[in-house]
């Protein structure tokens, strides 16, 4: 009886390990057929340069947020014979990296990729043409003649070993916007130098308490206020190396000065974004240095200051100082895949998009990165009677005084600041002695991306 | 009787042959489906991730390579920081106010009164995970907030400082415990109807009070109950991941994105385009899910029959 157990016993284990094998076989197969799906996921573009697909034609897909949407409503209602399936998404706004992680998905599953795609970001080239999803422009994909419409530096975050691999959507200079009537109303000389603007913060203090001349609570304060002193916090000397110094006398001399106005309260630590500015701050802005879109998207649509109240200045420089910069605040890019199969309409859309009147010249709350659009939306701007006075000056001058030592790299400079100094603001530390933390920040996210770090 | 035996199939039908070959069919056909998703969405990511753990971008063997990776990068050490002090605050809010509730609950007299309590407490649960958050997100803005005053007597007046990096486990344990907790407290609710109202009586008979009652009897035979919350909490614990990336893109970044183990994965994947170490990092929480639910079982006696 024992003897039979065991035989069966035995029969049974060895049809538990033939299932078993079976299973682990099936398993096996099965991992097989998914990693052979994952190899070779970024595409021959990557290595071989851009081999586009065969061109089917089809419906052309196009990712856009929702302040670009009616730039492709308006594209689709000009050319009724494309076929478009347009998808709004978040515009990677925030450095949310959406695009990136679809992308790397793409990848994997070789299909999925959209035609076009706006970003809000600017460093996308940094990732997207390692991983072969951006087609090169400048290679017959753009007219020379086109591309040459650009405004002189606008289209650097886009180029990679001097091949183009978006187009830069909006330009996103710093200028220093204010409320002229009450500037007048209570005597006051708009800035022109930096010194001049914390002394007028000072004095705002005492006369006037509660009203402010900025705002360091937004993640991008470093791009506004330390990219404008030229802060050498993330100066990318190569396509995987950065120069990283957020200690310098540039740097620190603007750090003290959000201190001061943050001390006595004349600048805020809340984002302009956010429900407690909008509520408590927004009708109590004097001045506020900021890229081009403040005006449209933060005073008129946010804030809904009334018209004829804002208008524009060029931002501050520092005194002795001869060559002027400003910082520059996102911008946008448009990318096109080079996995598209129908490249030539995804082109023209990305022409169209980017350089147009229709849309550029008199839709898009930014300044036109392309120079013609950009005449267009200036002479809309002022034609439109919200701006007291004309700012088509102050903007077509900071235009072409962004300071270039500013790099575009993978890491979020946004990010980084929000996670390492924002709320050590919001504790009450003051900046400058969160400037070497900030230093260390950048560096550790930088080499977690793979580069190399120079101080 | 008589009826079911003289219409009864011959012993070798067709039919009774094959419930001779197919004993339970009724029983794997239920399981059937659940069985195939599990192994699909289940098992095969989870070998698959395992596949991956152990080797590298070109699909060669890479030992533990991966695993130093994950530990060597900056983010690690503070990110099982993080996760280890969340954890500590939900299982011990947890286990404390779950079971306390649900004994308080249990003590109400009116069954109309335990309805509408026990349907209150279940409703956040019924929401999505990320729903719930967006909910939050509201409530801690005291701009915003119904319960703004409360903030401000608390000292807080922006978004800013209600997310402060020092918050952030309590504020992940107000969030987890109003989205989970509610489940957890009518299961409690019904294991302590399980116990026999004899027992109880003779306690009371004995002269133990409520306290004494829930002490020595109710909370040590609502033992394996709160084991088994534990363990599946403990494993939600670790996967942290929904309640900071949401913070994180409503304080724009304030808060983190790399604040927990699983957005630390995520970064690896998305943002360092490096799966292999991300699934290492999945791999290990994997682990220490296993090994943890190991101890709480072994300890506790959870198999153990009555």
């Amino acid at each position: 009886m024992t003897a039979k157990a065991d035989a069966a016993g035995a029969r049974r284990a060895t049809h538990r390990r033939a299932r078993f094998a079976g299973l682990a076989l099936g398993v096996a197969a099965v991992l097989a057929a998914v990693a052979a799906c994952g190899n070779g996921g970024t595409g021959a573009g990557a290595q071989n340069g851009f081999q586009p697909v065969q061109q089917t034609g089809g419906k052309l897909t196009v990712w856009v947020d929702s302040t670009r949407l009616p730039a492709a409503q308006l594209y689709q209602k000009a050319h009724p014979a494309v076929k478009m399936d347009i998808v709004t998404y978040d515009g990677d706004a925030n450095g949310s990296n959406y695009l990136q992680t679809k992308v790397s998905l793409f990848n994997r599953t070789r299909s999925g990729w959209p035609d076009v795609v706006f970003s809000s970001q600017n460093n996308e080239a940094s990732w997207a043409v390692q991983a072969g999803f951006t087609a090169p422009l400048n290679k017959g994909l753009i007219s020379d003649a086109t591309l040459r419409g650009w405004a002189p530096g606008a289209n650097d975050p886009c180029m990679v070993d001097g091949t183009l691999y978006c187009l830069r959507n909006d330009l996103a200079q710093t200028v220093l916007w204010y409320n002229a009537p009450l500037m007048k109303q209570w005597g006051y000389q708009v800035p022109k130098t930096w010194e001049e603007y914390q002394a007028l913060g000072k004095r705002l203090a005492t006369e006037h308490p509660g009203y402010l001349v900025g705002t360091a609570g937004d993640n991008f304060t470093p791009e506004i206020y330390l990219w404008a002193s030229k802060c050498g916090a993330n100066r990318i000397t190569a396509p995987k190396a950065v120069k990283v110094d957020t200690t310098s006398a540039e740097c620190t001399r603007m750090a003290a000065l959000l201190d001061s106005l943050v001390q006595n309260h004349t600048m805020a630590t809340s984002s302009v974004f956010s429900s407690d500015f909008d509520k408590n701050s927004a009708d109590k802005v004097l001045m506020m240095p900021g890229p081009s879109w403040f005006g449209g998207s933060i005073f008129n649509e946010a804030f809904k200051t009334p018209a004829g109240q804002i208008a524009a200045a060029p931002l501050p420089q520092w005194a002795g100082d001869n060559a002027p910069s400003v910082g520059n605040v996102g911008g946008g890019t448009w990318l096109l895949s080079a996995h598209s199969a129908n490249l030539k309409d995804a082109a023209d859309f990305l022409t169209w998009v980017s350089t147009s009147d229709e849309y550029q010249g008199k839709v898009s709350p930014g300044y036109p990165a392309y120079a013609p659009a950009a005449k267009a939306w200036l002479a809309k701007q002022t034609s439109s009677g919200y701006y007291s006075g004309d700012i088509t000056g102050p903007l077509q001058t900071a235009a072409a005084q962004v300071w270039p030592g500013w790099g575009y790299g993978q890491f979020s400079q946004e990010a980084i600041w929000a996670a390492t100094v924002t709320p050590g603001l919001t504790a009450g530390k003051t900046i400058v002695s969160m400037l070497p933390d900030w230093q260390k920040a950048v560096t550790d996210y930088a080499r977690s991306d793979g580069y190399e770090v120079s101080q | 009787m008589s009826t079911v035996s003289t219409t009864a199939r011959p012993a070798g039908s067709p039919s009774r042959r094959r419930r001779a070959t197919w004993p339970g069919r009724g029983g794997h056909l239920f399981v059937a489906a659940y069985v195939v998703l599990l192994i699909a969405f289940g098992v095969v990511p989870t070998v698959y991730a395992v596949y991956f753990a152990f080797t590298d971008a070109g699909d060669n063997f890479a030992g533990v390579a991966n695993f130093v990776a994950a530990a060597g990068d900056f983010r690690y050490l503070s990110a099982i920081g993080h996760v280890a002090l969340y954890l500590v605050c939900w299982l011990v809010s947890l286990v404390v106010l779950v079971v306390g509730l649900a004994l308080v609950l249990h003590r109400v007299r009116s069954a109309g009164v335990s309805r509408v309590l026990r349907f209150l407490y279940y409703i956040p649960g019924a929401l999505a995970g990320a729903a719930s958050v967006m909910v939050w997100l509201f409530v801690l803005d005291p701009t915003v907030s119904p319960v703004s005053f409360l903030m401000r007597a608390l000292g807080f007046s922006t978004f800013g400082e209600v997310v402060a990096p020092g918050h952030l486990p309590v504020l992940f344990t107000l969030i987890a415990f109003w989205t989970g907790a509610g489940g957890w407290i009518v299961v409690m609710y019904g294991a302590l109807n399980n116990i026999s109202p004899d027992l109880l009586e003779a306690a009371r008979i004995d002269g133990a009070g409520a306290w004494r009652t829930a002490w020595h009897i109710q909370i040590p035979l609502l033992r394996k109950w709160i084991v088994y919350m534990m363990i599946l909490a403990f494993a939600g614990g670790t996967q942290l991941f929904v309640e900071p990336q949401l913070l994180s893109q409503a304080s724009v970044g304030v808060a983190g994105r790399d604040y927990s183990l699983n957005q630390l994965s995520y970064d690896f994947a998305f943002q360092n385009n490096n799966v292999n170490t991300a699934a290492a990092i999945s791999v290990e929480l994997l682990l220490i899910g296993l090994v943890v639910a190991g101890v709480f079982v072994a300890r506790s006696g959870f198999f153990d029959a009555d």
